[in-house]
Formats: structure tokens, C-alpha cells, sequence
């Protein structure tokens, strides 16, 4: 595929995917239809010149095509009337009028590929396909699968959505909040999978970006849900320090000591300007209240500069919306910038977490702080036991061996 | 519209309910199968008898095999079902969560295949 046509194809194919859809009522059909058209399209394009709406031209196309299709198969059954009444007449040339996709249906598509009956990694899989246009082997390479479970995962999926009847709509008002949750989790674990690939492969980071464009289309499609422009800002403003959180050997920089020029100053301040108006519209949800305690930090132009009572009070209110030991814990973190390590040991003694290796190396830090060398040693210990990312195996490694040195 | 079954399943260590709570299930769950015929939505219902009745029988090499027990020792086992017709998943997902708050215990939703199965030639 020319790159400008496959630059249209990541672009457009979800929006037109969702419009076929709706005409169709076939997922698979509608997928088929969509590249079919953009067959055409690469046929086409190279000598009649990009039309200047490619994403109608490709609804159209494929509407054109599939109905022509329909048509074929109804003859052969000798049913031609009953397609007639059932797909209507055949839209003039795309040349003449395209149609405009509907916004809505990428909403509709969006809960259905979220549908809280399918499990969670087939509604990311099924989600990146769909809305995000990746190809499967893309997918698996993202999420370090084999590309035959995630082929297995879609078409799965696929048949379960036909089978049980799920629903191609947004759902009701009543439902909303439910739904909309497992939405959001869906681009924010997008999100974590590239952001936590901190080895530099590029094909894991790309997933940020795309969450980051998932997040936005559910901002445009919702504007009116605060907690989708809490995780709109999230996650610009975690995705701003990316260039900052790896040294150039590849270890990990912890957030106060990333040089702060390198972060994209012009990401902080659209998560900024949303917090802003998120605290004005004042309806908190913990993806707005994660927002604010980046936000903050962002603010700082050095760590030492950090607003740690501000963060204090956002953890404070996380913790009260989202009662779990890891926000308790990231609690304690500021507790401890603000009334001293001990205060913040005191705060995670009795967190079960014992297999969560942040639990650790936050104790570790908390330790090495209060002089227990001893004991923060054996504390990075375990926290190096229970990581098998091996950027984060090294730092720990490292403030290991510097308590070691010290000693 | 689809049909959809909404099995109860009993664990065979089920929930220890007093008396009262048991007969407050019995009577919840009588209540929503009336207002699943108020809406048009029952198809059909029942509670099965203890799992030590079951009995299995098999046609194999001519002959029919007759065990007394379950089919598959499992600890789970079908408790009770409703059949309803619903529109889409959504709304069988309300009728069953109104579901397993009546019968207090989990339940599992499945359609029924359509159209009908044909066996191929």
C-alpha cells in the first residue's frame, strides 16, 4: 500500500468499518467491504488523484460494492425483490455524492467492541482492529502474543457478539456510567502496555499514541463525560515525560531526576488546560483526580519544587473514590515528601502487596531514607524478584549496589 | 427476538441461607418469573430436582446404558433455568441481573442457536 493510502487507511477505517457496520449488521462482512474499497482505492487514486473526502469515497465505495454483492446472491436464490426492499437502491458514483460517515456509529462500535460479556483482551484486540485499524500481527506483536491467539481472541469475539446478540448502540443513559467504564479501561490498558515497553520498542510505543488518539475520539464523541477528559489528560501528561523516563543506555529515570527539557511541553499543557476545566466542572472521577496529581508534578520545573500537599490531598481523594492498596500506597509516597519517611513507612506497613514489586522498592526508598540500609537491601531484594521488565531489574540493581558501596 | 437461557448454578456447597432467606429467594424468584410474563419476555421455567436424581442413559454397541448419577462429576450442576425472549444481549443481561439477585446465586446466559440447527446431508 502507498503510504499516503495506508496513512488514510489507519485513519479512516474505523470510522468507516463503524458506518458499514450499521448498514450491514455484519462485522465481518462490513470489515471485508472496507478493504475491498481501499483495493479499489489503491487502484484508482494513483491516476484519478486522492478524492477530497477519502473516508466517504471509501464508505460509499463499499456500500456500492456490497450491495452489488448482495444483489449477485439474491439473484442466484432468485429472491432479487426481497434484496430490493432490504438494501434499497444503489447509491449514485462516489464521484457525485459521498456520504458522510455518522460520528455515532464509531461510538456505537466502540461499546460493542467493549461489551463487558466479551473478555477484556479480546475488547482490546477487537478494539485496536476495529477502531484502530492494526492489523493482527501488529496487535500481537504490541502485546507479546502469538498472532494465532490474537486472530483466535477477534474471531471469537466476533461470534460471540452474532451469536448472543450484543447490541450495535450506545447504551441508555441508565447504563452509561457502567459501560463508559469499561470503555476507558480498555484505552488506559492500551495505554500502560506501550507506556510500560520501556526498551525502546517502537512498535510497543506506538500504542501510546494510539490510545492517546482513541482518547481523544472518545472526548469528541462524549464531550460532555468528565471522567473521559480525565483520561484524555492522563494520559498526555504521562505520555509527555516518555523522553525523559529512559537514559540513553536504556535505564529508567525516575521522575525527579528526568531532565525536564526533554518533556513535550506542548502535551503537558493540553493535559493542563483539561485539568483546569475538569476542576472547574467539578464532578471528580479518579481518572480526572490521576490527571490532577500529574498535572501537578508537571508544574514543578524541578522536583524540589514539587507541590507535595497539593498531591497529598488529590491521593486523599482517590483513595476515598477507588478505596485499593496501590493508590494507598502512592498515597504514602507523598505523605512521605511531606511529613517525613517515617510518616510514609507507618502509612504502607500494613498494605497487602507483598507481590507487588513497587511495594517493595517503595519501602526500599522509605528505608534507605530513615539510614535502615540493612533492611532496604533485603526490600530491593524482593522488589527484584518480582519484576521481569529488565529496565526496571537494572535500577533496582543499581540502588542496590550504591546501599552496598555506601555501607 | 432471541431466546436465551438463564441457568441457575448451585455449587455443591451452596450459600448458607437461614430459613427465612431461603424462603425470601423462593419468593423473589416467583416474583420476577410473573413480571417476565407481564413483559411478554417467559418463554418457559423450572427448578430441577436434587442432583442425586439425576440418572444418565447411553446407547452404545446396541445396548442402552442405564448409571444412576450425574453425567460429569463436577461441582457445579443446573439448579433451575428460565427460557425468555429477549431483543438483544442487553436486555437479557437485565433479566438476569435481576436474576441472580432473586435466586442469590450466579447465572449463566447463553442463546439459543438460530435459526434452528439442520443437520447437513
Amino acid at each position: 500500500m502507498s503510504a499516503d493510502i495506508e496513512a488514510v487507511f489507519r485513519r479512516e477505517y474505523g470510522r468507516c468499518v463503524a458506518a458499514l457496520i450499521r448498514f450491514l449488521g455484519d462485522i465481518d462482512i462490513a470489515e471485508e467491504a472496507v478493504q475491498e474499497a481501499f483495493t479499489v482505492a489503491l487502484a484508482k487514486w494513483p491516476v484519478d488523484g486522492q478524492p477530497p473526502n477519502p473516508g466517504a469515497w471509501i464508505v460509499t465505495t463499499a456500500r456500492n460494492r456490497s450491495i452489488d454483492r448482495l444483489r449477485r446472491e439474491s439473484i442466484r436464490h432468485e429472491r432479487h425483490t426481497e434484496a430490493h426492499h432490504l438494501y434499497g437502491t444503489r447509491a449514485p458514483e462516489p464521484e457525485l455524492i459521498e456520504e458522510e460517515p455518522v460520528s455515532d456509529d464509531r461510538l456505537r462500535l466502540i461499546f460493542t467492541c467493549c461489551h463487558p460479556a466479551l473478555h477484556q483482551s479480546a475488547q482490546v484486540a477487537l478494539t485496536l482492529r476495529l477502531l484502530g485499524g492494526l492489523e493482527t500481527p501488529e496487535i500481537a506483536r504490541a502485546f507479546l502474543v502469538s498472532e494465532a491467539t490474537v486472530a483466535q481472541r477477534i474471531v471469537r469475539a466476533k461470534r460471540k457478539i452474532k451469536d448472543t446478540h450484543i447490541p450495535y448502540r450506545v447504551p441508555a443513559e441508565a447504563e452509561l456510567p457502567d459501560r463508559l467504564g469499561s470503555v476507558l479501561s480498555v484505552v488506559y490498558l492500551v495505554f500502560n502496555e506501550g507506556y510500560a515497553a520501556t526498551t525502546g520498542d517502537l512498535i510497543r510505543a506506538d500504542l501510546c499514541t494510539e490510545a492517546i488518539r482513541l482518547a481523544r475520539l472518545l472526548v469528541e464523541l462524549m464531550p460532555d463525560e468528565p471522567e473521559a477528559h480525565g483520561l484524555l489528560a492522563l494520559v498526555c501528561l504521562l505520555h509527555a515525560r516518555q523522553a525523559a523516563r529512559v537514559a540513553p543506555d536504556g535505564s529508567l529515570v525516575l521522575l525527579a531526576d528526568q531532565d525536564r527539557s526533554l518533556w513535550d511541553w506542548g502535551l503537558i499543557s493540553e493535559g493542563q488546560a483539561i485539568v483546569a476545566a475538569c476542576v472547574r466542572r467539578n464532578m471528580p472521577g479518579p481518572y480526572q483526580l490521576q490527571a490532577a496529581i500529574n498535572a501537578v508534578h508537571s508544574a514543578a520545573l524541578s522536583a524540589s519544587d514539587t507541590d507535595w500537599s497539593a498531591i497529598l490531598t488529590l491521593y486523599g481523594q482517590l483513595l476515598a473514590l477507588t478505596p485499593n492498596p496501590v493508590v494507598a500506597l502512592n498515597r504514602a509516597v507523598a505523605l512521605a515528601e511531606v511529613e517525613g519517611p517515617a510518616a510514609g513507612l507507618a502509612a504502607i506497613e500494613d498494605l497487602d502487596l507483598g507481590t507487588y514489586y513497587l511495594f517493595h522498592a517503595t519501602r526500599a526508598n522509605l528505608l534507605r531514607r530513615l539510614g535502615r540500609t540493612d533492611e532496604a537491601m533485603a526490600a530491593y531484594a524482593a522488589a527484584r524478584e518480582l519484576t521481569t521488565n529488565p529496565t526496571e531489574q537494572a535500577f533496582l540493581d543499581a540502588q542496590r549496589e550504591s546501599l552496598a558501596v555506601n555501607q | 427476538m432471541t431466546q436465551y437461557l438463564l441457568a441457575v448454578h448451585n455449587s455443591g456447597t451452596p450459600p448458607e441461607l437461614s430459613r427465612e432467606e431461603l424462603r425470601q429467594s423462593y419468593l423473589d424468584t416467583d416474583t420476577l418469573t410473573d413480571k417476565m410474563r407481564d413483559a411478554g419476555a417467559f418463554v418457559f421455567a423450572g427448578g430441577m430436582g436434587a442432583i442425586e436424581s439425576a440418572t444418565v442413559v447411553r446407547h452404545t454397541g446396541g445396548d442402552f446404558l442405564i448409571t444412576d448419577g450425574p453425567y460429569t462429576e463436577t461441582k457445579e450442576y443446573l439448579g433451575g433455568f428460565w427460557i425468555i425472549s429477549a431483543a438483544d444481549m442487553d436486555e437479557a443481561l437485565d433479566w438476569a441481573r435481576q436474576a441472580t439477585v432473586a435466586c442469590r446465586g450466579p447465572i449463566e446466559i447463553r442463546p439459543f442457536e438460530e435459526p434452528p440447527p439442520l443437520p447437513s446431508e
